[in-house]
């Protein structure tokens, strides 16, 4: 088949006619044509962002004119009267999410650094991907199973030791329920959970392994190496992890009205029903009825949104510098 | 004298060293014992979805309407249909912009517009899913008049669109640039040596992402609230209301009629077979065909 | 002997870094010419702008003229894309296409720019890119495997097979054994002697045994600028210039 003494030229004429009549033509216009379908579709990325902050702002315009800012600060919240205030939700939203980082952040920090640092390659490789199943479980899930099992555990078996022995404090005294604040905030740090660990586990893999071994030379201990080496140098990540972590808490919207109680209120009690920022939206927007009342929960809306991007760029900001310094280092 | 005082030191040494390394496994240990914490709500979650929910999951849950309460039987074979036709609808509005905006990106890494975008990507994962449903609901359900089965696929496909755009990016700056360059001094134009040789490399990487984001999309709730609604009946229409499993569970969840409650428990096995069927086998084949190439 | 590419007042920056400073050089047709001279001398900038691969840098500018057949590469309406298929290049690295098979890697510039070729015509073309790349013995018995399970010398080859398939008229190559073995090596360079009867060959190189071997010409390039050209025999036994004779007694560099 091969036949050395044919010419080159022979044998790729047909090559160079085909290229010939082929390739000019569509580049001119393949190029700009490309980048321009790409460059719209990354503006339409952009568009939503501001789109989306845009149209809640015009939504909840009725509403920021007839409160102005006291509809932040008040707490009464009464569709029957008309008279709306965000506080009871925004206390809740603080509050539940408070509860899940307390329980959460450490939980993940001990996740992350058994995954980085304490378990070998193979058991780690192992209990990622479990926690990684944990962060796909549907909230709405994880809301069934908190209404079914987790409340009512709560109530019998943890609510009545806090408040034998922290029932002086008011956090801890009342009524014990399975709906309420205590659940919402646990039921959020097991959804939380995976995700700081996962993003700490992240930051704490880009830790320079010269920085492990410097420290081991010296003669620590792996806690000694791991105290010394690996928490300073990710501890803006670590922070950056907890605060992303704050962010999805604060809305997090089904599981959270699944076993809040869903009470417009600011009680001094943790077993006590309350109501998030997410949760009321959840719950009234369809069954709103006056304008207000609708502007009134974009509004809510409008506060989660900013808290959101807040939090977001905060966290995102931390995450960077933490785990970009390993380019730094290595120019 | 010297040599005393030398083993009185080696002994203390040893002695604060002995303490040392307990302190270290203690701290090993406490480490572990916060994963096994970690992860006892997924397995509890699990048991509980199999012992609860098992018993329903039968032929007529798959292939029945919902009944009303007090009578016997009774499935989600809507929400079940509803829920994978919100999901395709929203993928193919979502995959597609996710994927453009992610290869403009890359491809224009550092440039302004490229900049602003990858940003506003980061940011929008960190919007909680029940405000784009009040976005949608105000953009879609507000000006047709009703809610419906395009308003839920706009509302998962905005969440999907982020998850697509920066899993693409981090993809296609994996690919080596020497492959580019390699493809463009053999006279391929730009855009060619893109698809073909840059995002086709990426391709396994991109396809991983997407199915993530399927998975992820699949079990939101909150944004199909007020934009899908939901359904008691048969709908497939894309300007009607349609059923969902994770809004279906929902309802049945928070009712007081234990028949429902036992076929929230069903929906939610189903729900979370799929999710992690997804999760679960993603992984599997990335992991198989990692392999392969090494 | 025919005048191939020529390099008129050429200058060439990445931002405000002038790599490439007021070349002129002439390299002719059917020779191998190679280019010397210290890391960061501007030598591998130099290859990458005679076929206009400079620009693909972000920052990247050429300022001057570059004469293909005595037509102007960077003239205004000219297409890089047009030129990039006239004038090939090998890189530093062996750069298969991981997703394609050795057969597929090779047609991979005729497929890619759109022409359409029948199963017998693409194996014909693939068999005798191969063989000029002096591969074919060794792949014809697996030609469906990807490209990336090749050893790196066999990968290299395959990239001058892949960049042949697109019928070049110059073959730019950059330091193309600089991550081979010995023995790999000297079959490129064995290669090279058997390419230059088609082509017109430049290659950078920072081993100067290499190109003494195998050149016909060499440039002699130094902190961006050209410091001599000539007849290799005549750079290596007699140069006239002091820094070439330092550099290729090892003098400095």
């Amino acid at each position: 088949m091969f036949n050395p003494d044919e010419t080159l030229n022979d044998r790729f004429e047909f090559v160079k006619e085909r290229t010939a009549s082929r390739i000019f033509h569509p580049r001119s216009l393949g190029d700009p044509l490309f980048t321009g379908i790409i460059a719209t579709l990354a503006v339409i990325v952009l568009a939503l962002l501001i789109g989306i902050a845009i149209e809640l702002t015009v939504k909840a315009m009725p509403a920021i004119r007839h409160f102005g800012l006291s509809f932040l600060a008040s707490t009464e919240w009464n569709p029957a009267t008309d008279e709306y205030g965000a506080m009871p939700f925004i206390y809740g939203t603080v509050v539940s999410s408070a509860i899940a980082l307390m329980i959460a952040a450490p939980l993940s920090l001990g996740v992350a650094l058994c995954l980085s640092e304490m378990a070998p390659e193979w058991l780690s490789r192992k209990l990622g991907f479990l926690i990684e199943l944990l962060a796909a479980i549907p909230s709405v899930v994880y809301g069934l199973w908190a209404i079914f099992v987790l409340g009512p555990w709560l109530r019998d078996w943890v609510e009545p030791v806090l408040s034998r022995y922290l029932g002086f404090i008011p956090l801890f005294s009342g009524p014990r329920v399975a709906v309420g604040m205590l659940t919402a905030g646990v039921v959020l740090a097991i959804m939380i959970l995976p995700y700081i660990a996962a993003v700490c586990t992240e930051v704490l893999r880009v830790v320079p392994q010269s920085q492990r071994e410097a420290a081991f030379a010296l003669g620590a201990t792996k806690w000694e190496m791991v105290r010394m080496a690996v928490l300073p140098y990710g501890a803006s990540g670590i922070i950056g992890a907890i605060v992303l972590g704050l962010g999805r808490a604060l809305g997090e919207t089904i599981a959270v009205a699944m076993v809040i109680g869903n009470r417009p209120v600011i009680s001094a009690s943790l077993f006590a029903p309350s109501s998030t920022l997410a949760s009321v939206i959840a719950n009234e927007f369809v069954e709103a009825v006056t304008d207000l009342n609708v502007a009134a929960l974009i509004e809510l809306g409008l506060v989660l949104l900013a808290l959101g991007l807040i939090l977001n760029v905060v966290a995102r900001l931390l995450v960077l510098s933490a785990t970009q310094r390993r380019f730094s280092r290595v120019a | 004298m010297d040599n005393t005082i030398a083993s009185t030191m080696r002994r203390k040494y040893a002695r604060r060293l002995f303490l040392r390394k307990l302190k270290s496994d203690l701290m090993v240990g406490l480490t572990l014992l916060a994963t096994v914490i970690a992860l006892v709500p997924l397995f509890l979650v699990l048991g509980y979805l199999l012992s609860k929910g098992a018993s329903s999951v039968n032929w007529d849950f798959f292939t029945k309407l919902p009944v009303p309460v007090g009578q016997a039987g009774g499935g989600m074979a809507n929400a079940i249909v509803g829920t994978f036709e919100l999901v395709g609808l929203a993928s193919l509005i979502g995959v597609p912009i996710g994927i453009g905006a992610g290869i403009y990106v890359a491809e224009h890494h550092g440039r302004g517009l490229a900049q602003a975008v990858r940003f506003a990507a980061d940011i929008m994962m960190g919007i909680p899913s029940i405000v784009i449903g009040i976005f949608v609901y105000a953009v879609v359900v507000q000006p047709v008049g009703g809610f419906s089965t395009m308003a839920g696929a706009v509302a998962l496909a905005i969440i999907m669109i982020p998850l697509v755009t920066r899993t693409t990016e981090e993809m296609i700056l994996l690919v080596p640039p020497e492959l580019r360059e390699a493809a463009l001094a053999l006279g391929v134009p730009d855009w060619r040596t893109t698809l073909s040789v840059v995002v086709r490399t990426a391709t396994s990487g991109i396809a991983t992402g997407i199915i993530l984001a399927i998975a992820r999309i699949t079990g939101e709730t909150a944004p199909l609230l007020f934009t899908a609604f939901g359904n008691r009946f048969w709908s497939t229409s894309l300007t009607q209301p349609i059923a969902s499993l994770t809004v279906q569970v929902y309802t049945y969840a928070i009712s007081p009629f234990a028949s429902w409650q036992r076929q929230a428990w069903a929906g939610a096995l189903v729900l979370t077979t799929i999710v992690l069927a997804l999760e679960i086998g993603v992984r599997w084949v990335t992991q198989g065909s990692a392999r392969a190439a090494r | 002997m025919a005048e191939k590419l020529i390099a008129r007042g050429l200058n060439a920056y990445f931002g405000s870094n002038h790599a490439v400073r007021d070349i002129n050089v002439t390299i002719n047709a059917n020779r191998v010419t190679a280019i010397i001279g210290p890391s960061g001398c501007g030598k591998s900038t130099l290859i990458r702008c005679f076929n206009r691969m400079h620009e693909v840098v972000p920052g990247a500018r050429v300022e001057g003229q570059v004469l293909l057949d005595g037509e102007d590469i960077y003239a205004p309406g000219v297409d890089p894309v047009d030129i990039r298929r006239r004038i090939g290049m090998v890189f530093q690295r062996p750069t298969p296409f991981p997703t394609m098979s050795i057969a597929d890697n090779v047609a991979a510039g005729l497929k890619l720019n759109g022409v359409a070729l029948s199963r017998s015509e693409r194996n014909r073309i693939v068999e005798h890119s191969l063989r000029q790349a002096a591969l074919w013995d060794e792949v014809k018995d697996h030609l469906d495997r990807p490209g990336t399970s090749l050893s790196g010398g066999q990968q290299q080859r395959l990239c001058v097979a892949r960049a042949l398939a697109v019928k070049p008229e110059v073959l730019l190559m950059d330091e193309p054994c600089s991550a081979l073995d010995p023995i790999s090596t000297a079959r490129i360079e064995e290669l090279l002697l058997e390419l230059k009867e088609n082509y017109t060959i430049v290659i950078v190189t920072h081993n100067m045994q290499q190109a003494a071997r195998c050149s016909d010409f060499t440039a002699f390039m130094y902190a961006g600028s050209l410091i001599e050209f000539g007849e290799t025999k005549q750079i290596f036994t007699n140069p006239t210039r002091r820094e070439t004779e330092d550099y290729i007694t090892g003098r400095f560099g």
